[in-house]
């Protein structure tokens, strides 16, 4: 490992314009004459559109357009997709409402974009959208995801009988009947998982620039997949085709699953733009991102687990109901199916397993991926279940656990995953010590003295990050491929540019990636950039998300850095007068292994370009690309330990420990590692203990600010212990898993674990409020 | 309308402004001070935060008509010239920020909480004053991490020029 290779703790290139002020957010854009609009949206969770009155809005001073649905689909502008098919067990393909980017004739949730109103300031487009009188016939709602099933609810697409999208089920059912009626013990819950809002502090931004000249449109916006969102904006809501549409994703405030839908406003404003014959930019209010980006979990579910007389897991049986609101977001389909039911068999030996999830609209917010998707509600269930079991039998949780942990692989659990590699073990040891649990009870007693309650939990979690090979999720109903993109050009004078159709916002790529070109050709970083984030430079990418960006992201950049190795050794050879084979690449140098004689890199590059004294045949220039399609999933593991503080007065909770044990294979930058557990654990923190949108029954979000829905603060939070274990990925070059999420994934049951633990009752949900817990330590 | 001017970052600016423009977009908009962030409407995530007359403030909070005649520094004029501040050195030494966005805020809040304590900073009182911004990529973790880092360095630097004088 050098200062700035592979390992090192290497400080973030991308800093010095964000701590300067220099950071470039799609609100900091300007293009010449460019106006703002602001979107006219549903006050009612459902209702019949009877009429749209734009003449006082036109009349408005500033207002240069107000545009409907009904323009918009006049003008050919496809409706909002799903992206992944499910069947349900029946074998029909899952109910799928239409969703028009401007509603036509009926709204479905509160937030439901009517009309676009473009004007010249965005305070003019505000005032002028409020002018709109839009005439609704008011419908009754249904916002709770069980009630929806009811055939008595409200029907809210034609589509979709009883507002059922698809009953799915993955598994052996008859065996795990068999395995329940053979049980010594079951342990049985009721589980919650409460509905987030991702909340990236950069509010949700476009900015549509059509040019009529050259009959091309240009989209700046908030998106973790620009690649993706001109492929979809091309092919399915046929705003343009994609060599007339370039879409730049510039600095990216944030986005934990929220930026990578392709939602109305981005297309909308690019068509308002043609219509108008101005750029035309969007910047959503905060409370516009509460009511419109998609939210998150939102799960109910019954889980059992089954124990034969020695304490060995014998079955599971999952069943749930997942709200994915109003309509279908472009992966919401993938998230309580494929991201979710295929984690359930956790770090154990489980022989049978059998899920059946039922996924419904109601009259809310889209629900899609929020960092975890899937995984974060898995972990939940099987976590609470078997820290709930040990309870109920009076073991240790951490020795039931370790009972039934998977200790060989490749594992192949009953739900499709493969596991490749892992030891669990590990990093409960380590997670163990590292918060001294065998001194815990000490600690309690302490506590005590003191009048507060303390309690331990933990949480053994896996994960899958990566998600693939393309043609096996081709297989399961994805709409795209799941590989990356990379080219590595080489410059003349020997600085490199890595061009990544990964998505960096916050991640740190340009640091990460930059130290792989170091570790491998010796270059400093300073002359290594990464390009990334706009279709005219980058052709095709996946984006960032489900923690991909290292396990795919960085092995396409390996597979391109190996082309551009051969060649450069090539180069090299042909100079040095010497056998390809025995050129070695040390400190910018390419040298004769065990001689004096070398080149140094520059002069490869240069020599590449005047193409003076190529070997014979050897076209000019150094640049190489590659796709990269893993062949697995990669499977992140660890253990996270809680210990909190209640006050049975108040009902509060102090989180006085919390440790993290990760095992994320093989890390380039640890830096860059720790801070995402960091900040995935404050997340799931946030779940646990604060946060959760909450409707009221006309469908009205009452918690739509951040009055209202509780943001985790520095004051809610502990530092944090962290620390990994490794056992390599075996199926990328780089042996590296991901870690993007894992933090928001493992560390909710942690908490809820700690907390019942402390108040000796475990019938608590989430978020586990001072009220909840105040309740629920006087019903204990 | 309302016409404005101020010292912002060192340099006189006017214009004139619908009265109820927020100092925020008089920045953004019409200075290009475009550093300064709008993350909630609501006063309560701190992504706008500078400095007004030496104290931290809200630029969503204020109209740029009440910030008439203040003398104003945003994240774009808080380095010297081409060396940082000893509090953007230190988000970029302890990892203090991940997508960037409430980073100016965060870094104008921390200035001037380290200017209220002169006599140093511990991890609760850090924690506490920081109640007003709201960061979701980094747990906070390397936030107070910087900031106390940043709070000793200024503490022994200015205990050294004491000394020397």
């Amino acid at each position: 490992m050098g200062m700035e290779g592979i390992g090192a703790r290497v400080a973030r290139k991308e800093d010095k314009r964000f701590i300067t002020g220099a950071g470039r957010y799609t609100d900091d854009m300007v293009v010449p004459g460019m106006k703002h609009a602001a979107f006219v949206r549903s006050p009612h969770a459902h209702a019949a559109i009877r009429k749209i009155n734009i003449k006082a809005a036109m009349a408005m001073p500033g207002v240069i357009a107000v545009l409907n649905g009904k323009e918009l689909k006049a003008d050919g502008i496809g409706n909002i997709i799903c992206g992944w098919m499910i069947h349900s067990k029946d074998g029909s393909p899952m109910n799928m409402g239409a969703w028009s980017p401007l509603a036509t004739d009926t709204v479905r949730y509160v937030g439901d974009a009517v009309a676009i109103v473009v004007a010249d300031t965005r305070a003019q487009a505000r005032d002028a959208a409020e002018a709109v009188e839009v005439s609704y016939k008011v419908k009754k709602a249904v916002i709770d995801p069980v009630s929806a099933l009811d055939p008595k609810a409200p029907q809210i697409h034609p589509e979709a009988a009883n507002n059922l999208i698809y009953d799915w089920e993955l598994g052996d059912a008859a065996a795990v009947d068999a395995a329940f009626k053979k049980a010594a013990h079951i342990t049985k819950m009721d589980v919650v998982n409460n509905r987030l809002v991702p909340n990236a502090m950069e509010p949700r931004a476009a900015l549509g620039h059509y040019d009529k000249a050259e009959d091309h449109y240009t989209c700046w916006t908030t998106s973790q997949n620009p690649h993706v969102a001109r492929l979809v904006m091309s092919a399915f809501y046929n705003v343009a085709p994609e060599n007339k549409l370039r879409v730049i994703a510039p600095d990216v405030g944030g986005g934990f699953g929220s930026k990578i839908y392709i939602y109305p406003e981005e297309l909308t404003c690019l068509w308002a733009s043609k219509k108008t014959g101005v750029p035309v930019k969007w910047v959503a209010e905060r409370t516009e991102s509460f009511l419109t980006d998609a939210h998150g979990r939102d799960h109910v579910s019954t889980v059992e687990l089954a124990f034969d007389a020695k304490n060995n897991m014998t079955a599971l049986k999952v069943d749930t109901i997942a709200n994915l609101g109003a309509y279908m977001s472009l992966f919401s389909s993938s998230v309580p199916t494929y991201l979710y039911a295929t984690l359930l068999s956790g770090q154990y030996k489980i022989p049978a397993i059998h899920a059946n999830v039922r996924t419904v609209y109601t009259n809310t917010t889209p629900v899609d991926a929020y960092r975890g998707a899937g995984r974060p509600e898995a972990c939940f269930l099987v976590e609470r279940v078997v820290e709930t079991a040990a309870r109920e039998l009076g073991v240790s949780p951490a020795d039931l656990r370790r009972q039934n942990f998977i200790k060989e692989f490749p594992y192949q659990t009953p739900v499709i995953m493969a596991y490749d590699a892992g030891d669990f073990d590990a990093s409960l040891d380590a997670a163990m010590a590292a918060a001294k649990y065998e001194t815990f009870e000490r600690r309690r007693s302490t506590a005590a003295k003191k009048g507060k309650l303390r309690g331990i939990g933990m949480s053994c979690y896996i994960e899958a990050c990566g998600i693939a090979p393309s043609a096996a999720v081709g297989s399961l109903g994805a709409g795209v491929g799941l590989w990356e993109s990379a080219e590595v050009r080489v410059n003349a004078v020997g600085s490199v540019e890595i061009l990544t159709g990964s998505h960096s916002h916050g991640q740190g790529h340009e640091t990460t990636f930059a130290q792989l070109v170091a570790d491998r050709f010796g270059v400093p970083m300073d002359s290594v950039s990464i390009v990334h984030g706009d279709t005219d430079k980058v052709q095709m990418g996946m984006g960032t998300y489900g923690s991909r960006s290292g396990a795919v992201g960085m092995s396409a950049i390996v597979k391109a850095l190996d082309k551009v190795e051969e060649k450069a050794k090539k180069i090299a050879a042909h100079l040095l007068e010497a056998d390809e084979g025995d050129i070695v690449i040390e400190n910018g140098e390419l040298k004769v292994a065990g001689t004096d004689k070398a080149v140094p890199w520059f002069q490869m590059a240069l020599a590449a370009y005047t193409a003076h004294n190529l070997p014979s045949g050897m076209e000019p220039g150094l640049k190489e690309g590659a796709f990269y399609d893993p062949t697995n999933f990669t499977f992140p593991a660890g253990c996270y330990i809680c210990e909190v503080e209640v006050d049975p007065e108040t009902g509060s909770t102090e989180i006085v420990q919390f440790v993290a044990a990760d095992d994320f294979g093989n890390i380039i930058n640890p830096m860059i590692v720790e801070g995402q557990v960091h900040g995935g654990v404050a997340q799931g923190i946030g779940q646990a203990l604060l946060e959760g949108a909450h409707y009221d029954e006309s469908g009205q979000l009452l918690t739509a600010s951040y009055m209202d829905y509780t943001m985790p603060r520095a004051d809610n939070l502990p530092s944090f212990n962290v620390s990994t274990t490794t056992t390599a990925c075996p199926s990328n070059p780089l042996g590296i898993k991901g870690c993007g999420e894992a933090g928001a994934i493992g560390s909710p049951p942690a908490v809820i674990n700690a907390i019942t633990d402390a108040i000796n009752n475990n019938n608590l949900s989430m978020p586990a409020t001072s009220g909840k817990v105040w309740a629920a330590i006087r019903s204990a | 309308m309302s016409e404005v001017s101020m010292v912002v970052n060192g340099r006189k600016v006017s214009g004139s402004v619908e009265d109820r423009t927020l100092l925020v977009h008089f920045l953004r908009d019409n200075l290009g001070l475009t550093g300064t962030h709008v993350g909630c409407d609501t006063s309560q995530c701190g992504s706008c935060v500078i400095h007004v007359d030496g104290k931290a403030v809200k630029a969503c909070t204020m109209l740029a008509a009440q910030a008439s005649g203040s003398t104003i520094t945003t994240i774009e004029g808080l380095a010297d010239g081409a060396s940082l501040h000893v509090v953007q050195e230190a988000f970029k030494e302890h990892h203090g920020l991940q997508c960037g966005f409430c980073t100016p805020g965060m870094i104008m809040a921390a200035v001037d909480m380290i200017n209220r304590h002169p006599g140093g900073l511990d991890e609760a009182t850090v924690r506490a004053e920081l109640d007003g911004n709201i960061c979701r990529c980094t747990g906070y973790h390397n936030i107070v991490k910087a900031i106390l880092a940043a709070s000793k360095k200024i503490k022994s630097s200015s205990a050294r020029k004491k000394k020397a004088a």
